[in-house]
Parts: C-alpha cells; sequence; structure tokens
C-alpha cells in the first residue's frame, strides 16, 4: 500500500483538544467535524488542506481526550497517513479502528519540510521524496493493525471477519 | 510455583479466561461494564447500528451518563443527549443517568456501586482511568472500541507493563491527591507512561482518603497511562462494601511480580503545586508562583469536584468574600454530593463567599460551557487538563491546582496558598 501527499508538519504533544476543539463536539455529523479540524491552532488548515495529506509530528501526538472526533476530524478534512515520533495510546486505537493508519519514526519530523511532497510504503515503512536525500524506514505496523487498515476500520474487518 | 504478577496483569488474565499473562501480549477481554457520554455515546451507538446486533451484550452492564453538555447548551447538543436517551430506553439500559439522578460519570460510578475491585471498566472517555482507585482495571478508548463492546462485551488489549510508584514521609498541610499527582506528572512528563499502567503504593497512599484516591487514579491517563490502580486495601473494601453491601476481597500485586520501574518519591517537601499553561506536568511548587491574576476559580470536575472537596474548599471560604471582579464557579460533581453540601451548610458557606453553583455536570472543565473563558482570561481550575485553549479562548491560561489553593486564591484574586489569608 503506497500513499504519496503533501507534508504538514506540527511539534510535540498535539492533543486532541487543539485537533478539534470541545465546542465543536456537539455533533458526530463527519464532515461539520472535519470543517473545524485545527480551528483555533491552524485556521488556515482546513482551507488549505487536500486529500492524501500527511501530517508529520513530534512527540506523543493525539494526548488528552478520548474523543475520537479527532481522528475522524482530520480523515473527513482529507488527511490519509500521521507521521509522529510517538503517539498517545488512545488516540492510537482510534486511528486505526476509524482506517485512519499510522507510522512511527523518530526521524521524520526532523528531516522533511512543510510542503514536502513524499511518498511511503505503509507495509515496508520506507518513506522517500521531498528533502530526504536518503529514505527513511518508519517502524512497521503491527500485523493485526495492518489488517484494521486494509479492510478499512475495526468495524469493516469484524463484518468481513465475523469476529476479531 | 505461579508465576508472580502485577495486580493489572491479574485482573487481564482472569478477564481472558488464562492463567497468566505477560506485557506486550495481545488479549481479548470479557468487559463488566462499558461507558460512554453525551458526546462519545453517539458515535459509539453509529458503530453499534453498524455491526448490526439487535441488543447489547448485557443491558445490566452498561452505563450511559449525561453530563458534558447538560443541561443541553443548543440544539445540537440537545439532539445528541436524545439520541443517546433513546438508545437507553430502547436497549433496556440499566445505567442511564441524566441530571437529578446523576452528575459526571466518574462520580457518580463509584457512588452507585457500579465498579467492582478486581473487575475491567472500559469507558469511552479518558478519565475513565478513574475506577483505578476502586482496585479495577478502568481504561478510557474512543467510540469504535465502545461500540464494539456495547455489540460484543468483549476489547481487545496489549497488556501493559508497570510503573510503580511509592509515596513515602509525611504530607505538608493543604496537599492531597492532586498535588501527589501533579508532582508525579511532573517527574514523568506527559509522556511518561504512554501505553503503561501505574500503580499508587506506598505508605502516603495507605492513609489517603478515597476522594483524594480518585483524584489520582483520575489524572493517570495525563502521563498517558492506560490504567492508574491501586491494591485493594482495607479503605476500598469499606467503601465498596458500604455502597453496594457486597465484601470485595483483598487484591494487591504478588511480591515478585516484575515492575517496568519502581519510582519513589518522598513527599516531606512536597509543596501544593500549580500546573502552568498550557500542559499538566509543566508544575511548581505554590510557593514559587509569582504574581498571577485570574479572572475565574472553577472548583469541579471528575478530578475535584467530590464532598471532600467541597468541604476544604467552604473550610477556607467560610467568612470570606471572593475578590472583586473574580468569578467563582463551583460545581458539585453529583446530585448525591449537591444534596450532602446542602444538609452540611457548605453551599450556603460557598454562596455566602461569592460562588455561583451549577448544576452537576462537567461545566467549564472542557470549555464546552457554563464558564468558557475569553481571549486574555487567566483562570484556574481544579480539573485535569489545561491545554491551550481547554476552557474556551486558544489565547486564555488555565492553571490547574487543588480545591484548597483554588478557594484561597479566589479570595486573593491571584494564585496563592490558604496560609496567606
Amino acid at each position: 500500500m503506497k500513499l504519496n501527499g503533501r507534508v504538514w508538519k506540527f511539534n510535540d504533544n498535539i492533543d486532541t483538544d487543539v485537533i478539534i476543539p470541545a465546542s465543536f463536539l456537539n455533533t458526530s455529523d463527519r464532515e461539520e467535524l472535519g470543517r473545524h479540524c485545527f480551528a483555533y491552532l491552524r485556521p488556515d488548515f482546513t482551507r488549505n488542506v487536500k486529500t492524501g495529506d500527511i501530517i508529520v509530528a513530534g512527540r506523543n501526538f493525539g494526548c488528552g481526550s478520548s474523543r475520537e472526533h479527532a481522528p475522524l476530524a482530520l480523515k473527513e478534512a482529507g488527511v490519509r497517513l500521521i507521521i509522529a515520533k510517538s503517539f498517545a495510546r488512545i488516540f492510537y486505537r482510534n486511528a486505526f479502528n476509524i482506517g485512519l493508519p499510522l507510522l512511527e519514526s523518530e526521524e521524520v519530523q526532523d528531516r522533511v519540510s512543510e510542503g514536502d511532497r513524499i511518498s511511503v510504503d505503509l507495509l515496508s515503512g520506507e518513506i522517500t521524496g521531498g528533502s530526504l536525500e536518503k529514505a527513511l524506514f518508519a517502524r512497521p505496523i503491527p500485523d493485526f493493525m495492518m489488517e484494521i487498515v486494509r479492510s478499512g476500520g475495526l468495524v469493516k474487518y469484524i463484518k468481513e471477519k465475523g469476529t476479531f | 510455583m505461579d508465576t508472580p504478577m502485577t495486580m493489572t496483569e491479574k485482573i487481564l488474565a482472569a478477564h481472558a479466561g488464562i492463567d497468566r499473562v505477560v506485557p506486550g501480549e495481545l488479549i481479548k477481554v470479557n468487559v463488566d461494564i462499558a461507558l460512554a457520554n453525551d458526546i462519545t455515546a453517539p458515535l459509539a451507538i453509529g458503530v453499534f447500528n453498524e455491526i448490526g446486533k439487535e441488543e447489547v451484550f448485557d443491558p445490566e452492564k452498561v452505563a450511559l451518563v449525561a453530563d458534558h453538555f447538560v443541561p443541553n447548551k443548543d440544539i445540537a447538543s440537545a439532539e445528541q443527549a436524545k439520541m443517546m436517551r433513546e438508545f437507553a430506553m430502547g436497549k433496556r439500559v440499566r445505567h442511564y443517568y441524566e441530571l437529578a439522578e446523576g452528575g459526571i460519570e466518574h462520580v457518580i460510578m463509584p457512588e452507585k456501586g457500579l465498579v467492582m475491585p478486581g473487575e475491567v471498566v472500559i469507558g469511552a472517555d479518558s478519565h475513565t482511568c478513574t475506577y483505578g482507585a476502586l482496585g479495577a482495571f478502568a481504561s478510557g478508548v474512543g467510540s469504535t472500541d465502545l461500540g464494539v463492546i456495547l455489540s460484543t462485551g468483549k476489547i481487545w488489549i496489549k497488556v501493559p507493563s508497570t510503573i510503580k510508584i511509592q509515596y513515602e514521609g509525611k504530607l505538608k498541610p493543604w496537599v492531597g491527591g492532586k498535588d501527589l499527582i501533579l508532582f508525579t506528572l511532573g517527574k514523568l512528563g506527559v509522556e511518561g507512561a504512554n501505553y503503561k499502567a501505574v500503580e499508587f503504593s506506598g505508605e502516603v497512599v495507605r492513609n489517603l482518603p478515597m476522594d483524594h484516591r480518585f483524584t489520582m487514579a483520575n489524572m493517570a491517563v495525563e502521563c498517558g497511562a492506560k490504567n492508574g490502580i491501586f491494591e485493594v486495601d482495607e479503605m476500598i473494601i469499606n467503601y465498596v462494601s458500604k455502597v453496594t453491601g457486597r465484601s470485595p476481597k483483598e487484591l494487591r500485586s504478588d511480591s515478585g511480580a516484575g515492575f517496568e520501574q519502581v519510582l519513589t518519591i518522598s513527599v516531606d517537601n512536597i509543596e501544593p503545586q500549580v500546573a502552568f499553561p498550557h500542559s499538566p506536568d509543566n508544575v511548581c511548587p505554590v510557593s514559587k508562583v509569582d504574581n498571577i491574576l485570574l479572572d475565574q476559580v472553577f472548583i469541579g470536575s471528575c478530578t475535584n469536584g467530590r464532598l471532600d472537596d467541597l468541604r476544604i474548599a467552604a473550610k477556607i471560604l467560610k467568612g470570606r468574600s471572593v475578590a472583586k471582579g473574580l468569578r467563582l464557579i463551583i460545581i458539585p460533581g453529583s446530585s448525591n454530593i449537591y444534596k450532602k453540601a446542602i444538609q452540611e451548610g457548605l453551599i450556603e458557606t460557598l454562596v455566602e463567599a461569592g460562588a455561583v453553583i451549577g448544576p452537576p455536570c462537567c461545566g467549564p472543565c472542557l470549555g464546552g460551557h457554563m464558564g468558557v473563558l475569553a481571549s486574555g482570561e487567566r483562570a484556574l481550575s481544579t480539573s485535569n487538563r489545561n491545554f491551550r485553549g481547554r476552557m474556551g479562548h486558544p489565547d486564555s491560561e488555565v492553571y490547574l491546582a487543588n480545591p484548597a489553593l483554588a478557594a484561597a486564591s479566589a479570595v486573593l484574586g491571584r494564585i496563592g496558598s490558604p496560609d496567606e489569608l
């Protein structure tokens, strides 16, 4: 599974409150959530994000509240992959559960630039393109999580397999 | 001989139907009670419907609590609450609570005896970890996981390794569970226990009242922990027996159990702590806090909205007045606590001092309603998070502290200690 997209860079400890502030949590409508992604932190995000874009961040991405509205808002806005140095536990589960893959890499954030167009092989974890002089390798996605991604999320996985 | 296990490992093994588990192992666990609120339930109900089961796995083992945006703040939130209410009625969910019957989910679950020591509690709310104070394995998840639990009664979990934290020494005046956990966050950092279990132990916590233990377990997630847990001692057994009439067994980690790390914290010199914006681990002892003027003080939330918290606030505010221009918002964590606070005369004391009392709910903690901050405003809150924009405008600031400091600061008009009054 290969992905290709533009990079949006973020720092450490991006919490789910800044991804989707609580004042927008009075709905479960995915499109509506997508319209308010990073509403206050980066008001330009929803105007300029394109389907297929990739978020590259530092440590502990998605910390704080368990709101699944956060990965849903990112996915709805067009984000197709997040690469971070590390992810907070609940966000990690939530993102895979809705079919939004995550990759962990200590190096990518330090080596790519905002707006770079990078190519990522989800299976091998190989990342190339943009400001990268040579390929970087993210930690491979665990098999179980990869199967969920292939199905398009946990619900579809369960419907396909009859169990989980 | 049996391999020694930690408390968390024992509970997970028992609920996976196997003799032992090791950290890192992926297991499927039976859930004793599943929980969601008016923000997370609607998405979970969508997942449940998509999976296509007619009934929830066990209507006795599901709790749905309207607490985040109630009394409903707008039409959209009213629709969300209505959807959850109708689902609860339609599926005969046993534990559905709102307003007069309820309060904040993490306050009422223990109060109503819905959590027993040694159980597995999974909730679509990050502060589900609160029930570790009862010696349960309690962990927060998102709505898809919760929707799958509603359908199947099961969840997959990676067995966490455990960090054991031992608190030794003697507590200073005005120092309680909130200060211990804030100090610990300062040591571990917001990612310090990511994916891990945190076991709170040592002579200090053995003597710590339940309300303080709830505060500590509640904030385990602020260092990324999967769960925080206390050993099931006499205090927990007494609390649970009183509420439920059932007598749980003692439960603790085996001697020789494998802890990833054992951290000993001497509490002798720990002062009341203040977490500065914009992170709960950005802590500072109160004596080192400069002249930080406040617009608002909030006493409440699943962290510090319990009876002991209101008692200490009333003790400090009795016969005093809130500083001119400062807004003091106090929200009892449940209707039950509200009633007791009235009976004890606490509410009268608080109102006399200049506080406004809100109906039991999450209130301004998450910046939804009932005390949202404007740009440039500063609040001291007894809640658990002070992320940028958490309580309102992205250019507002939130400081976290215990209820004693919050009450004293409301009188002083700036962050300070009761000793300064």
